[in-house]
């Protein structure tokens, strides 16, 4: 079973949201545990400012020493090769290696011994994350130079967030035996920063999910996200709608989409009214699109059905002569087929 | 942004005087000395290392010079958990007799009397045994936070009432034992323990979480891997949320931008310019009608809206009601009240006038009502009621809250 389970893993990334929130410990803690538990386990690289208390559960493990390239050193990926552990605990893995090493960045090292067939534990700090690196800086006024592409964690196959209140964090910072680095901010500074990094695991728990669902032909439709969909029409309040939109999905941190479907001719006028509400959906950064289809009600559920949608945004109905249509009409149909998935009528 | 927190404490007196029923719940008298603080350790299922992690933050509590006790422990045998809590103070419990047998409980008037600063007390969702003083745990937990003392707690993220319809949906379990999402709300500090469920099914395999016998019962439902994997999610995504809730009582940080991102989280923004969402629930005898009112509950949670839930009926008296009907509605209507939505009951000869009428009256945005049942035949309930609400209710929002799916055996 053990060994099976070593098959599938090949790099767990621990996530923290700043400095001091305890990623170091659990990637050591973790090696430490595995090496009980018999695995051949080694140090790739470590900071050289370990803080006092991680010290001890260095002497359990080997360390291979950085190599030395120019006035810096980097970590040495061919003695690892040569060492070839079961596992091997990275740390600073944005690091950016001195000039005239094989790879620019460390993650490019790691890359190498994962395509080897070793495990990698590495540990990660939210701010190096490039995609995220805008918003962080938005947060923390400081730029930072070293990064990890968001894939990186994606491709992980663990990732594991190291939560700690900010105001624990900052009470170990008062402490100078605890941690080597400061984190940087206010309690609420912090706390935007933990905010996103949460939100970062849950993305890629729910691609995992994902994945799994469909590597086991299982349907996705459990609503772990809102996700929401709203649908314009001739006539309804588009610009209420996106916003409305927007607003919820920004609200539960869910997805927005947009859809027209198309099923009959459009006169210019309409065309173009259209063309607006669609940029408009763009700008607030909706997933837009255009549906064919012959039946609109269908189009709409086949559509939300593929996109895991949990909410349907549609305008009221409210032309003459549509109540006479109305048992039957495209929103009773719509109402009547949306099982699972809740319709929100909007006034005009 | 103190308005926030005002709303809320003016909902609360407001519900509590509509619903007396309700006001063991609401331990609010004012007293004299400071409210504990609450910390709550919130996990995605048994076994990822709740009371472990918390018994850690106890111990660093202790060597700060904290003086801490341990109200209530439950380590399932766990040895790390058991080794873990050596050198705390573990304030004796109480023995309970019911039906011939003996239970252990938190004894309230032992930890009152010993006052620790900090008290440790595990497992939040737990249902006393009947003659304790509460009903539940976090009742218990709310009186000792009423006497000044903090409380660290655990609970698992499937029994956040809110998410308990969701929760099912995945797991095929309905969980009976729920903490209504206002007093999560309470807890000052909510921190997320995660491991990874990869880590947790090897836990589990290894006989760290139960014993063999009640481990394989587990791996049946909650320790499937792509229900942990979902709950894990949920867990995740919870306490973002609930990581931006609290932002707002932060100390202010000195730049501009961060105070727009907790600003944007906070205050603002409702589909009617200016004003507050008002969600008004429709409440009737319907089975989904429990799933519809902690829908409410959820998004006027997120979005800062007020919510109402109300009931209306054509019939003169509201206790010539079919018995079944009425206790139904009842049942309904008093479980509204616990999540702290207030609650009307009309009279009206035409239901749709009676509540769009009172829906202006207090200026509802978002009208909820439950999907209607169809059946193969047409014959179902309710679809002439909502049509007729959806087509007259041009001013505001409708929403027609569907039941989310059960989910598929693997």
């Amino acid at each position: 079973m053990q060994d099976e389970q070593l098959q599938h893993e090949r790099l767990k990334v621990f996530l923290g949201y700043a400095s001091g929130v305890g990623k170091s410990f659990r990637m050591l803690d973790e090696g430490r545990r595995r090496r009980a538990r018999g695995q051949d386990v080694v140090i790739g690289a470590i900071q050289q400012d370990l803080p006092a208390e991680l010290v001890h559960l260095l002497e359990t493990i080997e360390v291979i020493p950085l190599k030395q390239i120019g006035s810096g050193a980097a970590m040495d990926v061919e003695a690892i090769l040569r060492r070839r552990p079961q596992v091997c605990l990275v740390d600073g893995v944005a690091f950016n290696n001195p000039p005239g090493s094989k790879n620019l960045q460390r993650w490019q090292d790691v890359e190498e011994l994962l395509a080897a067939g070793i495990i990698v534990i590495t540990s990660l700090n939210l701010q190096h994350i490039e995609e995220r690196r805008e918003a962080v800086e938005r947060i923390t006024g400081k730029h930072v130079k070293e990064t990890v592409p968001e894939r990186f964690l994606y491709n992980a196959d663990e990732i594991v967030i190291v939560d700690v209140p900010p105001e624990l964090l900052l009470e170990r910072a008062g402490q100078p035996s605890t941690t080597a680095h400061s984190p940087a901010g206010t309690p609420r500074r912090l706390s935007a920063l933990r905010e996103i990094a949460l939100l970062l695991a849950a993305e890629v728990v729910d691609r995992q999910l994902e994945d799994y669902l469909l590597a086991h032909g299982i349907e996705p439709l459990w609503g772990t996200q809102e996700r929401i969909l709203v649908c314009l029409s001739r006539g309804a309040n588009a610009h209420a709608m996106i916003a409305s939109g927007r607003r919820n999905a920004n609200r539960f941190h869910g997805e927005l989409f947009t859809v027209y479907i198309r099923h009959d001719q459009l006169s210019e006028k309409d065309e173009s009214t259209l063309q607006e509400q669609l940029m408009e959906a763009q700008q607030v950064e909706a997933h837009t699109a255009t549906l064919d289809g012959y039946d609109p009600v269908e189009a709409l559920m086949d559509f939300a059905r593929t996109h895991r949608i949990t909410q349907i945004f549609v305008g009221h109905p409210s032309r003459v002569r549509w109540w006479d249509r109305f048992l039957g009409g495209p929103l009773d149909r719509l109402i009547r087929a949306a099982e699972g998935i809740d319709v929100r009528v909007f006034p005009h | 942004m103190g308005e926030t927190s005002n709303r809320v404490s003016d909902f609360d007196s407001e519900t509590q005087s509509l619903a007396p029923s309700t006001q063991n719940l609401t331990m609010m008298e004012s007293t004299s000395h400071k409210r504990g603080r609450l910390k709550v350790y919130l996990g995605f299922a048994a076994g990822v290392g709740k009371t472990y992690q918390m018994l850690e933050d106890a111990h660093e509590l202790v060597r700060r010079g904290v003086d801490v006790g341990i109200g209530y422990l439950e380590p399932h045998g766990r040895k790390a958990t058991i080794a873990q809590a050596l050198g705390l103070e573990l304030i004796p419990r109480c023995k309970m007799q019911y039906r011939g047998a003996v239970f252990e409980e938190m004894n309230m008037q032992a930890i009152l009397e010993r006052h620790p600063e900090v008290c440790v007390v595990d497992e939040l969702p737990h249902t006393n045994v009947p003659g304790c003083s509460h009903l539940k745990r976090w009742e218990c937990v709310l009186e000792l936070l009423d006497a000044g003392i903090d409380v660290m707690t655990t609970m698992n993220i499937q029994h956040l009432e809110s998410l308990n319809d969701q929760v099912r949906d995945m797991t095929g379990v309905r969980v009976r034992e729920t903490i209504p999402d206002w007093v999560m709300k309470q807890a000052d500090e909510v921190v997320m323990v995660d491991l990874t469920p990869r880590a947790l099914l090897n836990r589990l395999e290894r006989g760290v979480v139960y014993p063999p016998e009640k481990a394989q019962r587990a791996l049946q439902n909650f320790f499937k891997e792509s229900t942990l994997v979902a709950l894990r999610e949920i867990a995740l995504r919870q306490t973002a949320h609930e990581v931006e809730i609290r932002q707002v009582t932060l100390p202010e940080s000195t730049t501009e931008v961060t105070a727009t991102v907790a600003e944007e989280s906070s205050t603002g923004g409702s589909d009617f310019g200016g004003l507050t969402d008002r969600i008004l629930v429709y409440i009737t005898e319907h089975p989904s009608t429990a799933m519809l009112i902690r829908r409410g509950r959820r998004v006027a949670d997120y979005v800062q809206a007020d919510c109402f839930a109300i009931f209306v009926h054509a019939e003169l008296d509201f206790n010539a009601l079919p018995t079944a009907k009425r206790e139904a509605v009842e049942r309904h209507l008093n479980f509204a009240r616990n999540l702290h939505i207030e609650t009307r009951v009309l009279q009206g000869q035409d239901i749709a006038i009676t509540l769009l009428e009172f829906a202006r009256l207090h200026n509802i945005t978002q009208l909820f009502m439950v999907r209607p049942q169809y059946s193969p035949w047409e014959g179902f309930i309710g679809r002439n009621l909502i049509h007729r609400i959806v087509r007259d209710a041009h001013d505001m929002q409708v929403t027609i809250v569907a039941e989310r799916q059960p989910v598929r055996r693997e």
